[in-house]
């Protein structure tokens, strides 16, 4: 029996979009520093604008560079097609501007980023979108909260920072059957980890300032679609199925079939909102995706190491990372996530004579390597109290709900030398008990 | 744009203009497990630059609805059903891979109705893989795989489209994942039983292009020979770094190709 040969994802996260310039026989991807692009005449001008010949016109909608490494994720992830936006919050804001409109509903999880919770419960709400938030570990709950107006299911692959595992294959036959779309946040799992679209999710959504840079020097974001959603079928998208005026009555999905929705949120969203990656940041981007394999191993490694340890230390009461037994989604990152866990580890510190607050500000000051800052994936290893910064704008019976315990320090643990993390926090751990 | 036929909905994608049966008709015809999407460009091109165009979906594929017909001939007799529906204006016939065939054996038949031929990735056997045959009977998805694989060129499977952001291994996959069960195997099973087309050439008497890709692996150019040798007035281009799915990889080549050629041809 013969079978079908692709690029295995290694060769693809250094290679997939590009081939060498023509002309300069550059091998990395040039930067193309560019707004806009020469047109050879007035008739191939027209052409482009009315897609009718493929090519670049004006770096909002798109870009050489940052072309490169919208192809080199939507392959990552097995995907049609893939727009870089210029956070990973621009990302979730054009996937639901593309697919909703005023009086929508969406079905989200309840333990997401601070920032996609504010965005859901008091953004959208002014523009006539709601949401119910569900617990992500009962898909029954989402399927209980569809109603007529939803158009949309969300949710982490990986809650930031409760570290629930969604079930993806059971909630996308949830939302096949009811005729929605699967968006996740993928951001903690990447593609190296696990590639939502294989078990049924049909929009991917990375804060690509994450893992996929890798550096921290560059905050990104990026939308592919799976290309394995029926809009027709579902009879729930207008956008998608109708002729748009804003096109001269395109079709999408007469048009571009299962890149329907793709190309209508560069048609329109990167058009009208505008929120497109800069070449420079994509730049920046391609040279983080190039060595994603190497880094995710090196990770996951590192954290399970870290969680073992913090697990068995005095000082600390609970540890949660999806790698230990104890976590109660073990089973199911086991299958979903089979090459590792993620590397964001979240515990309790055991609260010193001082409370809880106080034993947490400690150990974060006395730790040497981790840095305390407000974001996570980056090659060095981090620190933050989400309590009182990335998840402050909710109060205490949100937090509860968001799985964010007054105590809890979370660590994005980096690739540093395990040997010495394990001693920076075997040294801080004892500062704050003190 | 709709067609009835035999009480079933035929669908044609006219580009974003309407149909219009005083312009030269321009027909598209697409390959196996495939729609008028593989020709998007090319459709919305020609139809801005004074063609009527009908990037036909086959019965069972697309928007059409009906069973699949398993025969080239068979289809090539609809086809022209289809077109006396719409006008009994001569026609320019275009085809991907079986809808090459069709579209060979199409002008075969009527010859004096057919004003240029362009048959893009076409061979005079499209023999199909025991294997991928056999996959398409069981309607198992590997048979998307395999033709996706081989089907685009090995430049292809890194990417690099002209069209940005959209990942062209993905985007084939999924369109021959939408085909619903039977089609691709009725399909594949058409193109491996035709053996007509060197007789169909034979009766052809307008210009014809034949469009291939260098790094072709499922009708390598040199399995297009025996046609041009038969073909009254016939000239053949081949791009470069270019597999099977020819206006899917080169967009823009396969739209310049056709253009100058359609010029001197209908001159
Ligand atoms: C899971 C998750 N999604 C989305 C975002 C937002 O991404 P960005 O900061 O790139 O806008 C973040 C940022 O922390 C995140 O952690």
């Amino acid at each position: 029996m013969v079978e079908a040969k692709f690029l295995k994802f290694d060769t693809l996260s250094l290679h997939a979009g590009q081939q060498p310039d023509k002309i300069t026989g550059a091998r990395a991807v040039p930067l193309y520093q560019t707004t806009s692009y020469v047109f050879p005449d007035v008739d191939h001008a027209a052409s482009l604008f009315n897609l009718e010949r493929a090519g670049h016109i004006y770096s909002r909608i798109s870009n050489p560079t940052v072309s490169v490494f919208e192809e080199r994720m939507a392959a990552l992830e097995n995907g049609v097609g893939a727009i870089a936006t210029s956070s990973g919050q621009a990302a979730l804001s054009l996937a639901v501007m593309t697919l909703m409109d005023s009086g929508g509903h969406i079905v989200a999880s309840r333990n997401i980023y601070g920032g996609s919770h504010n965005l859901f419960m008091h953004t959208l709400p002014r523009f006539g979108i709601s949401t119910t938030l569900v617990d992500p570990r009962n898909p029954d709950e989402f399927k209980k909260a569809i109603r007529p107006e939803t158009r949309l299911l969300f949710s982490e692959t990986i809650g930031n920072p409760g570290l629930e595992i969604l079930d993806i294959p059971t909630v996308s036959d949830i939302a096949s059957q009811a005729g929605l779309p699967l968006m996740v946040d993928a951001t903690f799992s990447t593609p190296y980890l696990l590639k939502p679209f294989d078990y049924g999710a049909n929009i991917v959504m990375h804060s690509a300032t994450k893992w996929i840079g890798g550096h921290g020097v560059a905050i990104g974001g990026v939308l592919i679609d799976g290309g394995n959603f029926n809009w027709e079928g579902s009879n729930n998208f207008p956008n998608m199925t109708e002729p748009y005026e804003g096109y001269h009555g395109l079709d999408f999905t007469e048009e571009f079939g299962p890149a329907a929705f793709i190309m209508r949120a560069r048609a329109e969203g990167l058009r009208d909102f505008g929120a497109c990656m800069s070449p420079q940041n994509a730049f920046y981007l391609i040279q983080g995706l190039e060595t994603l394999p190497m880094r995710m191993s090196r990770h996951v490694k590192n954290a399970s190491l870290v969680a073992k340890f913090l697990n068995e230390a005095d000082e600390v009461s609970w540890v949660r990372y999806p790698g230990l037994e104890n976590h109660p989604d073990f089973k199911l990152a086991k299958k979903l996530l089979p090459k590792g866990a993620g590397s964001i580890v979240t515990f309790g510190i055991r609260p010193g004579s001082d409370g809880a607050r106080k034993t947490g500000a400690k150990f974060i000051e006395a730790l040497r390597l981790f840095s305390h800052l407000a974001n996570v994936g980056d090659a060095k290893s981090l620190v933050i109290h989400p309590a009182s910064t990335t998840h402050q704008q909710m109060d205490e019976q949100g937090l509860l709900e968001a799985g964010v315990k007054e105590e809890m320090v979370r660590l994005s643990v980096g690739l540093e030398d395990p040997v010495d993390l394990l001693s920076d926090l075997r040294q801080a751990l004892r500062s704050s008990q003190k | 744009m709709d067609i009835h036929i035999n009480n079933l909905r035929i669908f044609a994608h006219t580009g974003g203009k309407p149909f219009d049966p005083n312009k030269p008709i321009f027909v598209l015809i697409h390959g196996a497990g495939t729609d008028h999407t593989f020709w998007g460009l090319q459709t919305r091109y020609f139809s801005h630059h004074g063609y009527s165009v009908l990037a036909i979906d086959l019965p069972g594929h697309g928007r059409s609805e009906g069973v699949p017909i398993d025969s080239i001939e068979e289809t090539a007799l609809w086809l022209w059903k289809v077109l006396d529906q719409v006008s009994y204006r001569n026609v320019i016939l275009a085809g991907h891979s079986m809808g090459s065939l069709i579209a060979l054996e199409a002008a075969s038949k009527r010859p004096d109705d057919t004003d240029a031929l362009i048959l893009v990735g076409v061979a005079e056997r499209v023999a199909v893989h025991s294997d991928l045959l056999a996959a398409a009977k069981k309607n198992d998805s590997t048979a998307f795989d395999m033709i996706t694989d081989w089907g685009f060129g090995q430049k292809s499977h890194l990417g690099g489209h002209q069209s940005p952001g959209l990942w062209m291994l993905g985007g084939g996959r999924a369109l021959l994942a939408e085909c619903s069960a039977g089609v691709l195997d009725s399909d594949l099973s058409a193109c491996h039983s035709y053996i007509g087309a060197i007789e169909a050439s034979k009766k052809i008497s307008c210009p014809t292009l034949l469009l291939l890709g260098d790094k072709d692996r499922m009708t390598p150019p040199k399995m297009s020979v025996p046609l041009k040798e038969n073909l009254r007035i016939s000239e053949t281009k081949v791009l470069s770094d270019v597999g099977h799915m020819i206006m899917i990889e080169k967009p823009n080549e396969t739209i310049d190709v056709m253009d100058e050629f359609l010029r001197r041809a209908l001159s």
